[in-house]
């Protein structure tokens, strides 16, 4: 099952395209995990995902087949927006009541008990709580809803590396316990190692780079040999170069089993790593099934009106 | 360990709408401040129409007793009673001429521009109960609940005003007390509310909004009492220098010899000076129509008879309710497509 299905997705605001030709099949009971430079179109697609926008071009379905923005989506997919907002002036057990009025299932025990255990008073504001806290109570509102999807949208960008692997932490144990599937976009590559097994890399409104983690780390490595040698590598595709006076680093798109040169050492690549060196070279694309580069020209039938 | 699957789209039943009941906590909690507010401001009006109108009232009763009603005591009891009630009566008139353009923009401004402002609806519209329920429950009971106190204002404020007609001196379609009564008080308290609305979800930011919405009702005010309500009904053209008592005149002109006279200006901007050397004698009232008539001026006057205050009323109200239904379907327009 897909939790995320497009095709030939484009959203165009005010003259721009903010996502285009963006077609993904994201597997269920994953942690997907979105990256991609600012403007990338990490926002505009998860907003399309959870039915705040609509697509201006192209199909997105969500939950095998559901159009997205329906009563069986929003019954499904709980969001956590961007900077977690909440209503300042309603008080932790206000919020969770809202959230029970407008909901057909609001597990308000569990939520209850959820706050107790991270030690958010039900009297206080939401306004009144941290950052952190309130990352949290956004959290424990849209688990509470046991959604097949969760949606979280830069969930943890404002805050400390203390109350990031808190939330991360609390995120993991839902996969674990409910088995919900989760898609969340982020700027934290330190973090999404630990969490995310799918990732998708967005790039110009389009995919650049998606797969599991495992299998992507697992086709990748890094060379490090002499840097007068670099520039005769052609054994594999070289994704990245990064070249000191006498060493330099390759990102190649290899496996553990191929041979090395000699003279050069290799070692496994890092998440962060693959994702930056992928970040750096926008030309540069890995795909499941049949390879696809992003392209500077784009298709020009559907005009974006302004 | 073998497992059971089964297709999680198998039956694509359609989920029951969450009842709207739910919304009515939501609601409350929400803009329980606000309406409070707005309650606060109709009721101390309402409490200022009738502790001042019981005292009108009783001094009325005193006045209308005295007999005969041309003797000089009834006179000066009667200036006593203009000069003691008017002043109240004009400040009265001038809280209830502000209040639905208050309540209005600061009950309905913020429904949506306040979730736009601080991002949360980006919360709320993706809950399971859909932004369409979640507006029409949010906006319905507050536009019947303000309805119902602007109704029971302009009723206090109908019974508050009755001594002032009866000493017939006024016309009820007066632009400026129109509004106030009847079903029109409502039906404008309903059009600044879903004109805030309407602004919240256009603008998006509160404040803008309130202020757009202020400015609106006040051109919208104006506009009726000015350019618009005189042409809900033909008005009765005559030229009796006669006229019914408590009409409202909406221009009055002279002819001669089947032209007009004068230019064809209006009689309040006729030259003061060529009447006079028409009738040096007459004073500029009635005398002065009889006088231009002896020479053969003939003086015309459009008005709207106090008779039609009630088709007048519903005219009113129906094309403000119809505004103002335009204008909600407007939001949920907005808050449909508007979005992220």
């Amino acid at each position: 099952m897909n939790v995320i299905e497009s095709h030939g997705l484009g959203k165009c605001y005010r003259g721009t395209w903010a996502l285009r030709e963006c077609s993904v099949a994201i597997p269920s009971d994953h942690v997907v995990a979105l990256v991609g430079p600012n403007g990338s179109g990490k926002s505009t697609l998860l907003n399309l995902v959870v039915g705040l926008a609509a697509p201006t071009v192209g199909t997105l379905a969500v939950l095998d087949g559901i159009t997205p923005g329906s009563p069986e989506a929003l019954d499904a997919i709980a969001f956590v927006a961007q900077d977690t907002p909440l209503y300042r002036n309603l008080s932790a057990s206000e919020t969770l009541r809202l959230a029970q009025s407008l909901n057909r299932h609001f597990d308000r025990i569990s939520a209850e008990a959820r706050l107790a255990e991270l030690g958010i008073p039900l009297k206080w504001k939401a306004g009144k709580l941290s950052g952190g806290q309130q990352a949290q109570l956004a959290l424990t509102l849209a688990l509470a809803r046991r959604p097949r999807l969760l949606v979280l949208d830069e969930p943890v960008a404002r805050l400390d590396p203390l109350a990031r692997s808190d939330f991360m932490a609390t995120v993991l144990q839902a996969v674990s316990d409910d088995g919900v599937s989760v898609v969340l976009s982020s700027h934290v590559l330190t973090d999404l190692e630990r969490v995310a097994d799918y990732i998708i890399l967005l790039r110009d409104g389009g995919v650049q780079l998606a797969g599991e983690v495992d299998a992507l780390l697992d086709s990748h490595r890094v060379l490090t040999g002499p840097t007068v040698e670099a520039e005769c590598y052609s054994d594999h595709p070289v994704i990245h170069a990064q070249s000191g006076r006498t060493q330099t680093h390759l990102l190649v798109r290899a496996t553990a089993t191929n041979p090395v040169p000699a003279g050069w050492e290799t070692h496994r690549v890092g998440l962060e790593e693959l994702t930056l060196a992928y970040l750096r070279e926008p030309g540069a694309s890995a795909l499941p099934g049949p390879s696809r580069a992003v392209s500077s020209e784009r298709p020009n039938e559907v005009r974006c009106p302004r | 360990m073998p497992t059971l699957t089964v297709p999680l789209s198998a039956a694509p039943r359609p989920l029951p709408p969450i009842p709207w009941r739910r919304m009515a906590w939501v609601t409350w909690r929400q803009h329980r401040v606000a309406m409070g507010a707005a309650s606060a401001v109709l009721g101390g009006l309402a409490l200022y129409l009738w502790l001042t109108g019981r005292q009108t009232h009783h001094a009325w009763a005193v006045v209308s007793a005295c007999h005969p009603a041309s003797s000089s005591i009834c006179t000066r009891s009667r200036n006593d009673f203009n000069t003691s009630y008017v002043p109240n009566a004009v400040a009265a008139v001038v809280m209830m001429q502000l209040a639905p353009a208050l309540v209005g923009a600061f009950t309905g401004a913020p429904i949506l521009g306040r979730e736009f402002e601080t991002g949360t609806f980006r919360y709320v519209w993706t809950q399971g109960m859909g932004r369409r329920r979640w507006a029409l429950g949010k906006l319905v009971p507050l536009a019947l609940a303000l309805g119902a106190m602007a109704g029971a204002c302009s009723a206090l404020f109908s019974w508050y005003y009755q001594p002032f007609f009866s000493d017939s001196f006024q016309t009820p379609l007066a632009p400026v007390l129109f509004g106030l009564r009847g079903v029109a008080f409502t039906a404008w308290t309903l059009a600044a509310f879903s004109t805030g609305a309407f602004a919240g979800a256009l603008l998006r930011r509160v404040v803008p909004a309130v202020v757009a919405t202020l400015v609106t009702y006040a051109g919208l005010t104006l506009a009726a009492g000015l350019y618009l309500r005189q042409h809900y009904l033909a008005p009765v053209v005559s030229r009796s220098l006669d006229l019914p008592g408590a009409a409202w005149i909406i221009g009055q002109w002279y002819t001669k010899n089947g032209h007009l006279a004068f230019n064809g200006v209006q009689k309040s901007a006729v030259n003061a000076d060529r009447l006079q050397h028409f009738c040096p004698s007459a004073p500029p009232t009635e005398a002065l129509g009889h006088c231009l008539a002896l020479h053969g001026y003939t003086q015309w006057t459009s008005f709207q008879p106090a008779g039609r205050f009630w088709p007048f009323q519903w005219i009113e109200g129906g094309w403000l309710l119809v505004l103002s239904t335009l204008l909600f379907a407007g939001t949920l327009w907005l808050i449909r497509r508007r979005a992220a």
